[in-house]
């Protein structure tokens, strides 16, 4: 239990004293999830939307396979990610790895399907309420899928939100194909990973603190920003 | 929103600047000595250099030199080493400094390895007590160390029964395995010295020459990979065996115990 | 686009015949109520009718090709369809998805929603109004664009005295501005004040279909006549 309060005594040291270490890892953390959960949601909420609208031959097994690999295990992904971009590998030449930027590719890949799933599982049910409506009124697919996304906003930003909870505190991953160099590519959750190894709980667990709280903060900062709340508002 | 969406990529894709950078891949055991700490930076104010190190196992070290991922490797595991450069991976290799294993158990020590003559003697105790025992069990330097002691032990690996218990990770994990089982383990002393969660553990041998643990430095051959910066691999090598580097390896210390001996030729 | 002609028309789901053989023609003007028992099909009548379900055999011909008779046609649906947005964006929309200027659409919704009583309402969500009030907002939203046929699945059955004969003055005004009206209800009364023209289904077939004069004087089967009567058509 003495970890566990010096883990809270230190998370509240090194933010109070704005400690410049954690503040670096902190902005790259969100840099690195912010930055994949955008790509993530540009590819996943119009997906969710096509496929609630649209009929086509493939639709079930695609929706299916998304389905199947919301359940994908993040060192999986790391470990393909990496033999992709290895310099043996087929895009080496690019020279990604160990940069940011290959571990923004691995959170993409890992929170893509989790957003769609949900995002086509709220706007199915969207559907089927504004069916008769929509094509009553000579609706283009476009026009369509932009109503349901529109429309379904809330239940788009809770799949969002969805994403960024599992970039935020994913490791596995993004440890293979980031490194976890000092100063580089080390997170919040690679650099807790690394004290634990050494054996300072305290610290790792004063990390997850502060990981905590940013996962927090900006959950409660886009309830605000969205006013989800706000009376008479749904 | 649009606007603060444009804000927020460009933001988040925004690169470091590009000084002299090379990747090197060094071990556990390495970094957790907390010299790194110290080096790197001098090695960033006299030559400019960053070096940006990948903090792996020894296995892992190899198979990212082998793949090109990396600039050069320092790493500890003689064998591995020699195999590496005379398949052509490595130019070839240089000896930086030497610090020792030694083996660390629980405080009232079942094995009685605490009067042991040898290592080699030592780990008899432990096997014939059947202490229990945590290997690194990852094909490390330090793995590999611990499997070539027990082999000049007179001990085979048909002799391990369930008191030997291989964790397959790095050094602080499985000093994290060793406290919460108490057992006895196989560590570097600098790793040990900077380990947090000691409990009930201690150093109960050590002394042995065969317990010497050789660092050897290794850029990546050119040849086999164009795109290495092996010019930077070179000078990080004179840097490392030159005075400055003995003076920092060797007055560095944990405890006001000394961790490393410089031995570069 | 008159006059309509349905012929040889069917409807099956999952292999269950639902309606038909129906043939039949609706001319242009003038309010025209289907009526019939409960499960007669009516309301799937008017779904083949609109074009929004598949037929399975037949078809439904227009004097004008059918793209441009589909895009003057409005439907209200039994219970109201209502867009997650405000009720003014949901009068609204009809007019900005065929690219009318936004600020024009809002101007005619804004006139159509005081029209309707509902100016006070108008920034809420759509969602939060009562029953009768979303039926009139769904009956403006179909006649906002001056469509040439409107059909309307027993708009009033689940409404007040008060709403219903706003409702009925509504679409009074819109036969008399050029608006064909086809309206299913099992109301009697509300056939007897606003018909000019009768169909009468039963089991899935047209049973009859004559001027409301004529049906109310004369019932031509039995059935319709058991119907008038109040009696249970089986």
């Amino acid at each position: 239990m003495s970890d566990f309060w010096e883990g809270i005594q230190q998370a509240i040291w090194l933010l109070l004293t704005q400690d410049a270490h954690l503040m670096e890892i902190t902005l790259r953390s969100l840099r690195v999830t912010l930055s994949a959960l955008i790509i993530s949601c540009l590819i996943a909420l119009p997906l969710g939307a096509i496929l609630a609208v649209r009929r086509f031959k493939y639709r079930r097994l695609i929706i299916s396979t998304l389905n199947a690999l919301m359940g994908l295990p993040p060192v999986v992904v790391g470990l393909i990610v990496y033999i992709l971009l290895s310099r043996s590998g087929p895009f080496g030449v690019l020279g990604l790895l160990f940069t940011t930027h290959a571990m923004v590719i691995a959170q993409v890949i890992i929170i893509t399907p989790l957003i769609a799933s949900i995002a086509h599982n709220s706007l199915r049910e969207l559907w089927s309420e504004y069916h008769d409506l929509l094509i009553s009124m000579n609706t283009s697919k476009w026009q369509r899928v932009k109503t349901l996304l529109w429309d379904g906003r809330r239940a788009l930003m809770t799949a969002s939100l969805a994403g960024f909870g599992r970039a935020i505190g994913e490791v596995g991953a993004i440890m293979i194909v980031g490194g976890n160099i000092d100063h580089a590519t080390r997170v919040l959750t690679t650099a807790i990973s690394l004290e634990t190894s050494k054996g300072d709980f305290a610290l790792a667990l004063a990390l997850g603190f502060v990981l905590i709280a940013l996962a927090l903060a900006v959950n409660l900062t886009t309830h605000w920003l969205a006013q989800t709340e706000r009376e008479g508002r749904w | 929103m649009i606007r603060f969406l444009l804000v927020l990529i460009t933001f988040t894709f925004a690169t470091q600047s590009n000084a002299d950078m090379m990747r090197m891949a060094v071990t556990t055991s390495f970094n957790n000595s907390g010299l790194s700490e110290k080096l790197l930076p001098a090695i960033q104010s006299d030559l400019g250099l960053e070096v940006q190190l990948l903090i792996v196992g020894t296995g892992q070290a190899i198979r990212l030199a082998e793949a090109g991922d990396v600039d050069a490797i320092l790493v500890h595991s003689r064998k591995a080493e020699e195999a590496f450069v005379a398949a052509g991976y490595g130019t070839h290799r240089r000896e930086i400094m030497y610090n020792d294993f030694v083996i660390i158990g629980p405080a009232d020590d079942p094995a009685n390895i605490h009067g042991a003559n040898s290592a080699a003697e030592a780990l008899r105790a432990i096997a014939a007590s059947q202490s229990l025992f945590v290997s690194r069990g990852d094909d490390s330097g330090t793995h590999k160390k611990e499997l070539s002691l027990w082999s000049s032990a007179g001990i085979d690996s048909d002799d391990f029964g369930p008191w030997y218990r291989a964790v397959g990770a790095g050094m602080g994990a499985s000093l994290n395995a060793a406290a919460g089982m108490e057992t006895y383990i196989l560590s570097d002393r600098a790793s040990w010295l900077n380990f947090k969660n000691k409990t009930q553990l201690d150093i109960q041998f050590s002394g042995d020459p065969v317990l010497f643990n050789q660092y050897a430095y290794l850029p990546v051959n050119p040849q086999r990979h164009a795109h290495v910066k092996h010019d930077l691999a070179i000078k990080l090598e004179t840097w490392l065996t030159s005075r400055r580097a003995a003076e920092i390896i060797n007055s560095y210390t944990i405890d006001n115990q000394k961790l490393f001996t410089f031995n570069a030729k | 686009m008159f006059p309509m002609t349905a012929s040889d028309l069917s409807i099956k789901i999952c292999k269950k015949h639902i309606i038909g053989p129906i043939n039949l023609t609706i001319n242009e003007g003038g309010i025209t109520v289907l009526m019939g028992p409960n499960g007669a099909g009516k309301t799937t009548l008017l779904k083949a009718l609109h074009g929004i379900i598949r037929l399975a055999t037949g078809q439904v011909i227009f004097e004008t090709p059918a793209t441009a008779a589909q895009k003057q046609q409005s439907f209200v649906f039994q219970s109201p369809i209502m867009l997650r947005r405000s009720s003014l964006e949901n009068l609204a929309y009809p007019l900005i998805i065929n690219g009318e200027d936004k600020q024009n659409a809002m101007n005619r919704a804004r006139s159509w929603a005081t029209k309707i009583g509902l100016s006070a309402h108008m920034e809420r969500p759509a969602h939060f109004l009562s029953g009768g009030e979303k039926q009139k907002i769904a009956l403006a939203r179909a006649l906002i664009t001056s469509p040439q046929l409107l059909f309307l699945d027993e708009p009033t059955a689940s409404l007040d005295g008060a709403t219903t004969v706003e409702i009925e003055a509504l679409l009074t005004e819109a036969q008399s501005t050029g608006t064909t009206i086809i309206m299913s209800t099992h109301n009697i009364g509300q056939a007897r004040r606003i018909a000019n023209s009768v169909i009468f289904m039963k089991d899935g077939q047209v049973d009859a279909h004559l001027t409301a004069d004529a049906f109310f004087d004369k019932p031509p089967t039995e059935a319709a006549q058991k119907f008038i009567a109040g009696d249970i058509v089986l």
